[in-house]
């Protein structure tokens, strides 16, 4: 019993329930028969054709391409900035918003069109440690490496 | 449905009042529409209040507190930043619809200075996803929506700055404005960015204010207007977001405007030709862009020729199509709840030549319309014409 609850406290934790850590980190949706994807999982039917209980578990590509971003230089207090925001397309035709890195903020502010369909992959990090004592895991992307 | 016509408005300076409360924001602006109409509170049979952050605190019935409590029907709307035209469209359903014949709405806000909106919270910090998992802050998401438009149609950061310096100089003829001061374009490229592309000067302030509007049956408009002009409500629209591919991702700020425009535009027998003025949620610089062509005032694609062109820019200036003569959001301020109430007095002074607007009037203003967007999303357009 004491082994499993250590297990539990220190088992790292997504940051929202569609960030799959294993077997590796990917993000799953649910997709409906009308062919619309949502991430998050909990939802009563699918706001695009109205139906219900038409869903079934999509597990969503770690590359995409960038749709639009921005530079938020002003945030709450505690949050580090600049941090590049983005919004990607992935291949199954789901948008994702995510935090952009290893691209210069000011570059990209000063040629945005250099950003605009840029290939990212997902790539994830401990982001925070919760109130139990849980790795926080994040997601975000980064320009694809191949 | 009946004609409903508005025939009074009222409105405090938008701006800073931490001394007063919220009812006494509302109550004071319901008395200047009370008066500028003729009528006192025992003349009125319905109330719709717009408020959003006290929305559940009864902030109607507190107004009447201050006022006078006849024991009318009161009802409390919360619709984000369309808070207050929803109240307005309440109001105005009310009579067309034959249930009453006078009728005020009243849309008021506190927010004090208040900074960034938007993000999430709640719960355990750890998992609030803000900065980490990318951008709910409202300077971001309507960033982007600018962004977009560079995206599909090549449109500069200048384009946007020139938007809040068009505004700001709007701004020095409304005593009404929370701010006044003129900006050039190099103040607005050069100050400190919020979220890309829109700096300090293409983000609206926060702030506390408070308009009203009265508004009557064509039966009472004879009977009270005694030979003054007074405007006539169009066409009040509502849309909520309809589903598209990005909307839940990336709020989609633009179909529904569409869609409500092209609703309104037919309801009122009009077109964008026939629009005077324009009133519209600029939030942000980049919201106010895609709204020009999202409101038919250009082409797809065109917004930024328009602007180039002395798109949006009041006639006395050299300008067409004027746009947030008042100095919009950017300047006049966004108290939440009390910006689509404000928006449509704004309007109705131009068509009435009313003297509130009496530095700024738009000549030959014959139909104008107001549109909010309350971001979740809600959109309304008011088109009034004389």
């Amino acid at each position: 019993m004491a082994e499993q609850a250590q297990a539990t406290v220190t088992g790292p934790r997504p940051i929202v329930p569609w960030l799959k850590l294993a077997p590796k980190p990917h993000l799953e949706g649910i997709k409906c028969a009308c062919g619309a994807i949502y991430l998050d999982p909990n939802r009563v039917a699918c706001s695009k054709c109205g139906e219900a209980g038409k869903f079934s578990p999509i597990s969503l590509s770690d590359k995409g391409k960038v749709y639009v971003f921005s530079v938020v230089h002003q945030s709450f207090p505690g949050i580090k900035t600049p941090y590049v925001t983005a919004i990607v397309d992935l291949p199954e035709g789901i948008s994702v918003r995510a935090n952009l890195i290893d691209v210069d903020f000011d570059q990209a502010q000063k040629e945005p069109n250099k950003v605009f369909n840029l290939p990212v992959e997902l790539v994830t990090s401990v982001a925070a440690k919760d109130r139990e004592g849980h790795d926080v895991v994040a997601f975000s992307y980064r320009p694809s490496k191949n | 449905m009946r004609n409903v016509y508005v025939l009074g408005t009222g409105m405090l300076k938008f701006g800073r009042y931490p001394e007063k409360t919220v009812p006494e924001l509302g109550g004071q602006a319901a008395m200047l529409a009370l008066k500028d109409a003729g009528i006192t509170i025992k003349d009125v049979e319905m109330f719709a209040c717009g408020n959003l952050y006290q929305s559940n605190a009864m902030v109607g019935q507190r107004i009447l507190h201050q006022i006078g409590q006849t024991g009318i029907p009161v009802i409390n709307v919360s619709n984000a930043c369309a808070t207050g035209s929803t109240a307005f469209r309440e109001a105005y359903m009310s009579i067309a619809a034959g249930m009453y014949d006078i009728a005020m709405a009243v849309g008021v806000e506190q927010m004090g200075k208040q900074g960034l909106l938007g993000g999430t919270g709640g719960g355990d910090p750890a998992y609030s996803t803000e900065g980490k998992v990318g951008s709910g802050l409202m300077p971001a998401v309507f960033g982007q929506a600018g962004v977009e438009h560079m995206r599909k149609y090549g449109t500069k950061f200048e384009h946007f700055a020139k938007i809040s310096v068009k505004s700001h100089k709007h701004a020095t003829k409304n005593p009404f404005s929370q701010y006044r001061n003129e900006v050039t374009l190099e103040d607005v490229m050069n100050a400190r960015m919020v979220g890309y592309p829109n700096t300090l000067y293409m983000c609206c302030p926060t702030g506390d204010g408070a308009a009203a509007a009265i508004l009557v049956s064509e039966d009472k408009l004879k009977q009270l207007a005694g030979g003054r002009k007074r405007a006539k409500v169009a066409a009040s629209v509502l849309t909520s977001d309809p589903w598209t591919d990005r909307d839940l991702t990336l709020p989609d700020v633009s179909t529904l405007t569409r869609r409500a425009s092209k609703l309104a535009y037919e309801k009122a027998g009009l077109g964008p030709k026939d629009i005077a003025l324009t009133e519209l949620h600029d939030c942000f610089a980049t919201a106010e862009l895609v709204h020009y062509e999202n409101l038919g005032l250009c082409g797809d694609g065109e917004a930024g020729a328009f602007i180039d062109s002395g798109g949006g820019v009041h006639p006395d200036l050299g300008g067409k199509a004027p746009v947030n003569v008042s100095g919009g959001l950017l300047s006049k301020g966004h108290p939440l709840g009390a910006t689509g109430v404000a928006n449509i007095c704004e309007v109705v002074w131009h068509l009435t030549q009313d003297d509130r607007a009496k530095e700024r009037l738009v000549p030959n203003a014959k139909a104008g319309q107001a549109h909010v967007i309350g971001l979740g999303s809600a959109c309304t357009i008011h088109i009034l014409t004389v």
